[in-house]
């Protein structure tokens, strides 16, 4: 028996099928979910991936948020149904107030692609079970829009609740407050980081690593034992 | 606009006298008599828009036409080449019933005038070139030249041209994976913006663009049409800059990649479900290209209500409407039964689709507005039977004093401190200098199959992730070589993107090129030229791969300066298993730095020639394409084999920058030695052609040496992978730390 994860396809969106390819090399199931789909098909958890959803001409995410897929979505993940959003899929959560804080343009105002080094500060979320605290990581990251903020009694908030689930580390790529590349709710259900996971699940390809396979094994192995 | 009388066939037939503007469209006086010979009668305006942008010099080919035919006359026999020259690109057979298609295009003159826009629409044109083959895209690169590097306005165009084609690609969701970026005083007016795009589908999704069977629809869909890129084809990139013209701005299309993102996906699930019978995009000429190009690649003729044209602007006469260069449009021919469900499925992707005409038994092409006939052509006389120009041409009587100036006598470093400074100063300035501020902006992770991107010798994309099938692809392009003598220079770019391609592990299989010249109607240039693609044509034919497509971009030139000759040749080859790829970083200390080929004395054109002496002159290296052919295919072999754990390209700069570039990407250092027969200075500079330097594991060594010997390729052992530094034994020593930030720090001081 293994878990159906469901990957999200707005208009615009891009790592769909990569992040797909990510679940299935975990060995759980990957599911096509469509921006009008009005429920969710009856999957386990879901991934809202990469991109720029409707051309996000407007503010990363602000339109997506309002996709028919998100009611459920929304609905679903404040009862426990567990979320990842990646890059793209990060900016809708924190449009759809599951996460809290915003994304603003890079402060060096340029698109950056690199592989990033990152710190796991929290290693009990859904999605993180398969890291141990501390642990360093090279994710890639690309985006255009990737500078974490929030005000800061809610970055107090996330450091003193241990929902700061990742950190950079060596650089700050993007200006992100407090060095933030990922956040979860207080469930630990809902994960939102701007790296790509996806990008780093098989040796050769991409960054060359497979230090993002765990966000994929670590949910697998949470729903299988559910 | 009501009130004047619409330009009719009839109403033309009418009025003989009219004055047409065909000298404002850019029409020729004796090209404009030809139409009217054609037609029997003066064209209307529509007709008149339709042939002034259809036989512009960058939708005709009328200058380059009878040198292009070479690349036909002399293409070598290949089994691989499915679709050649004349489709919307090439398509090649990579095996395991896989078909490659690829091509490199031009975006010049609108780079220049409006960077960000230009270059963005330059990646989208070129992508649906590649999904109206059938493919879906996978892959770009974007070769790239601009004025030297410290002019205040390079500061203006090479940060909008790489935003623009990030903003552009990176929303498609394309891996970047390969390029140049060049700077020479020559490109200051003219930067040089070339696209290069890759797609993969299965052989029998193979695409054309063609209208045929009596019946059928066509159905344009996309963007809607707006007044935005009126004339670009035949006012921007078939014309001279002059400063005393107005400005070009409008005829600057704006790109939306949102929208084309949206169009390869539903483009994609058209073909999947064979709904397709024809399909073109729209580029360069818009609708008058599409109609016209699809009618007469067809078996019959086409009627087409232009009032069914979606506007985004309602005041558009007809003549805009089929001269608008308007993005992410294009244009597909569907059998009636299966319109239904192609608009279905452009629905599904909220993307506009309209039926506006369809496939006649007949053999004219008959535009309508407004219920009038305002075109009725042999849209063979649009398409195809343009203008041929037999553009006088001269060897340039300063080419004799160019070549006299030997770069050879050039004062050379004379002690250990001098060869030190020199290096330094090679590997920091600005076109050996690392390009990583520029390329990280560009996404090269995205569909989760890239396995080499810049600054790797060439991209690499795995195509099956089963079997690991993966294809690779090189731009080169050396604007001083072709300067000094364009025959060679052609068949050094190829020679290059062909090493390239073979010194990551892969085949190479077929070319496409961009040919980037100055104005037809100088002769000196057309000499250039003529010799460029003789020299291509040649080679092409003694390697063995045939040029499958590309695009000429002529009139880069701003008054009476031309820019360099610059063909840019862009490699593709095939690997059966990108787990035998070879990187460009040293792998592990203690392995044997080998260099492969002959090391002469040839410093024509050279880097070090440039940096340290801002000098150009004598002859470019010398073309041996026996011997590039016999290193590819060491190099496959010992890629194949496991004979090496790192490789990369002798070119511009030499051994020394290419040894420092592999040292860098490695982290790990290099001890080396001047061989027997070679002095220090040659050894690191010399910019001799068919070499490359490779890293063999000990273990591995007598089997290469072996192989080598065997199949008669020179080589020599020059060093040791080891420590923190790269020495020169006996002459200098500089930390890699040193080398980073000279290699590192200057693209970024220079523009960020």
């Amino acid at each position: 028996m293994t878990a159906r994860i469901g990957v999200v396809t707005f208009p615009g969106s891009l790592d769909d099928r990569d992040t797909q390819r990510a679940i299935r090399l975990a060995g759980a199931e990957p599911v096509a979910l469509w921006h009008k789909d009005k429920h969710l098909h009856q999957v386990d958890a879901v991934v809202l991936c990469g991109g720029f959803s409707y051309g996000d001409y407007l503010r990363a995410g602000a339109i997506a948020r309002f996709s028919p897929v998100m009611e459920p979505l929304i609905e679903q993940a404040k009862a426990g149904l567990p979320v990842l959003g990646i890059c793209n899929g990060f900016q809708i959560l924190t449009e759809a107030h599951l996460l809290p804080g915003a994304m603003l343009g890079n402060d060096h105002l340029h698109f950056i692609c690199r592989d990033q080094k990152l710190r796991v500060e929290n290693a009990d979320t859904a999605w993180t079970t398969d890291y141990s605290a501390g642990q360093e990581i090279h994710i890639p990251l690309k985006n255009m829009d990737g500078r974490y903020v929030a005000d800061e009694r809610t970055l107090d908030e996330l450091e003193a609740e241990g929902r700061v689930a990742f950190r950079y580390v060596d650089v700050n790529p993007n200006g992100s407050l407090r060095d933030i590349a990922g956040i979860t709710n207080a469930a630990g259900n809902v994960v939102g980081l701007m790296p790509h996971p996806e990008h780093a699940v098989e040796p050769l390809i991409g960054s060359g690593r497979t230090d993002g396979l765990p966000f994929f094994t670590s949910i697998l192995k949470k729903l299988v034992n559910a | 606009m009501s009130r004047t009388p619409l330009d009719t066939v009839e109403h033309a037939a009418e009025t003989p006298d009219v004055e047409l503007p065909w000298a404002e469209l850019g029409l020729k006086k004796d090209e404009y008599e030809r139409v009217v010979e054609i037609l029997g009668r003066r064209p209307t305006g529509a007709e008149l828009a339709m042939y002034s942008v259809m036989w512009s010099e960058h939708c005709s080919y009328k200058s380059s036409k009878v040198h292009l035919r070479q690349f036909g006359e002399k293409a070598p026999q290949s089994d691989a080449l499915l679709v050649g020259i004349g489709e919307n690109a090439g398509v090649v057979d990579v095996g395991q019933g896989y078909a490659v298609t690829f091509k490199v295009e031009s975006h010049n003159h609108p780079s220049y005038v409006e960077p960000y826009q230009g270059a963005a629409t330059g990646v989208g044109g070129i992508v649906r070139d590649i999904i109206a083959m059938g493919a879906r895209p996978v892959a770009v690169v974007d070769p790239l030249r601009f004025g030297a590097a410290d002019h205040p306005d390079t500061k203006r165009v090479l940060p909008g041209v790489v935003a623009g084609i990030g903003g552009y690609g990176n929303c498609l969701g394309l891996p970047n994976i390969g390029g140049e970026v060049v700077f020479d005083a020559c490109y200051q007016g003219n930067p040089l913006v070339n696209a290069g795009a890759i797609g993969v589908m299965r052989h029998e999704d193979i695409h054309l663009a063609k209208a045929s069977g009596a019946g059928n629809k066509v159905i344009l869909y996309g963007a809607r049409t707006g007044g935005d890129g009126i004339g670009g084809a035949s006012i921007l990139a078939s014309e001279t800059f002059d400063d005393a013209k107005p400005s070009k701005r409008p005829a600057v299309q704006v790109g939306d990649p949102f929208q084309e993102k949206l169009l390869i996906e539903c483009t994609l699930e058209a073909f999947k479900e064979k709904l397709v019978v024809g399909i073109q995009d729209l580029g360069a000429a818009g609708l008058s290209c599409a109609t016209s190009e699809l009618a007469s690649n067809g078996s019959g003729g086409m009627r087409v209500t232009l009032d069914d044209v979606p506007l985004r602007d309602s005041t558009l006469s007809p003549e805009e409407i089929l001269m608008s260069e308007s993005q992410e449009r294009m244009c597909a021919v569907v059998e009636p039964g299966k319109v239904d469900r192609f608009l279905e499925i452009c629905d599904k992707w909220d993307v506009i689709a309209t039926v506006i005409g369809e496939v006649t038994d007949g053999d004219r092409l008959e535009i309508f507005w407004h219920g009038g006939k305002i075109v009725d052509v042999d849209p063979r006389t649009v398409a195809h039977d343009g203008p041929v120009y037999e553009r006088p041409y001269a060897r340039p009587d300063w080419q004799d004093a160019l070549q006299a100036d030997d770069a050879n006598k050039l004062p050379r470093p004379q002690s250990g401190q001098e060869l030190k400074d020199q290096v330094l100063r090679l590997v920091s300035s600005p076109n050996q200098a690392s390009k990583k501020w520029i390329t990280s902006q560009y996404d090269h992770f995205v569909q989760g199959n890239t396995v080499l991107a810049q600054p790797e010798d060439s991209g690499m994309i795995r195509i099956d992730e089963e079997t690991g099938l993966g294809v690779a692809i090189a731009t080169d392009g050396n604007g001083r070589y072709a300067k000094l003598d364009p025959y060679a220079g052609a068949q050094l770019a190829l020679s290059e993107a062909y090493r390239n391609v073979a010194t990551t592990g892969a085949k190479p299989l077929a070319v496409s090129d961009c040919l980037n010249f100055g104005s037809p109607e100088d002769p000196a240039v057309m000499w250039q030229f003529a010799e460029a693609i003789r020299g291509l044509a040649d080679a092409c034919q003694q390697l063995g791969t045939p040029v499958t497509g590309g695009n000429v971009s002529l009139y880069n030139q701003t008054g009476e300066a031309a820019i360099h000759p610059t063909p840019v040749v862009a490699v593709l080859g095939v690997i059966d298993d990108v787990a035998r790829r070879t990187p460009v970083a040293f792998q592990e200390e203690g392995q044997l730095i080998y260099l492969l080929g002959d090391t002469r004395e040839e410093f024509g054109g050279s880097a070090w020639s440039q940096v340290v002496h801002d000098h150009l002159g004598g002859l470019p290296p010398k073309v041996d394409l026996e011997r590039e052919r016999l290193l590819a295919e060491i190099l496959i072999s010992a890629s194949r084999d496991g004979m090496i754990d790192s490789a990369h390209d002798l070119s511009d700069g030499g051994l020394i920058q290419a040894v420092v570039e592999s040292a860098l990407l490695g982290g790990k250092g290099a001890r080396l030695i001047v061989p027997d027969g070679l002095d220090a200075f040659t050894l690191l500079f010399s910019e001799s052609a068919g070499r490359a330097v490779v890293a063999v594991p000990r273990s591995e060594e007598l089997r290469f040496n072996d192989m080598c010997g065997a199949r008669g390729l020179p080589v020599t052992r020059i060093g040791v992978v080891d420590g923190d530094t790269v020495e020169l034994q006996g002459e200098f020593e500089l930390s890699l730390e040193e080398l980073r930030r000279a290699h590192e720090d200057t693209i970024p001081a220079l523009l960020a």
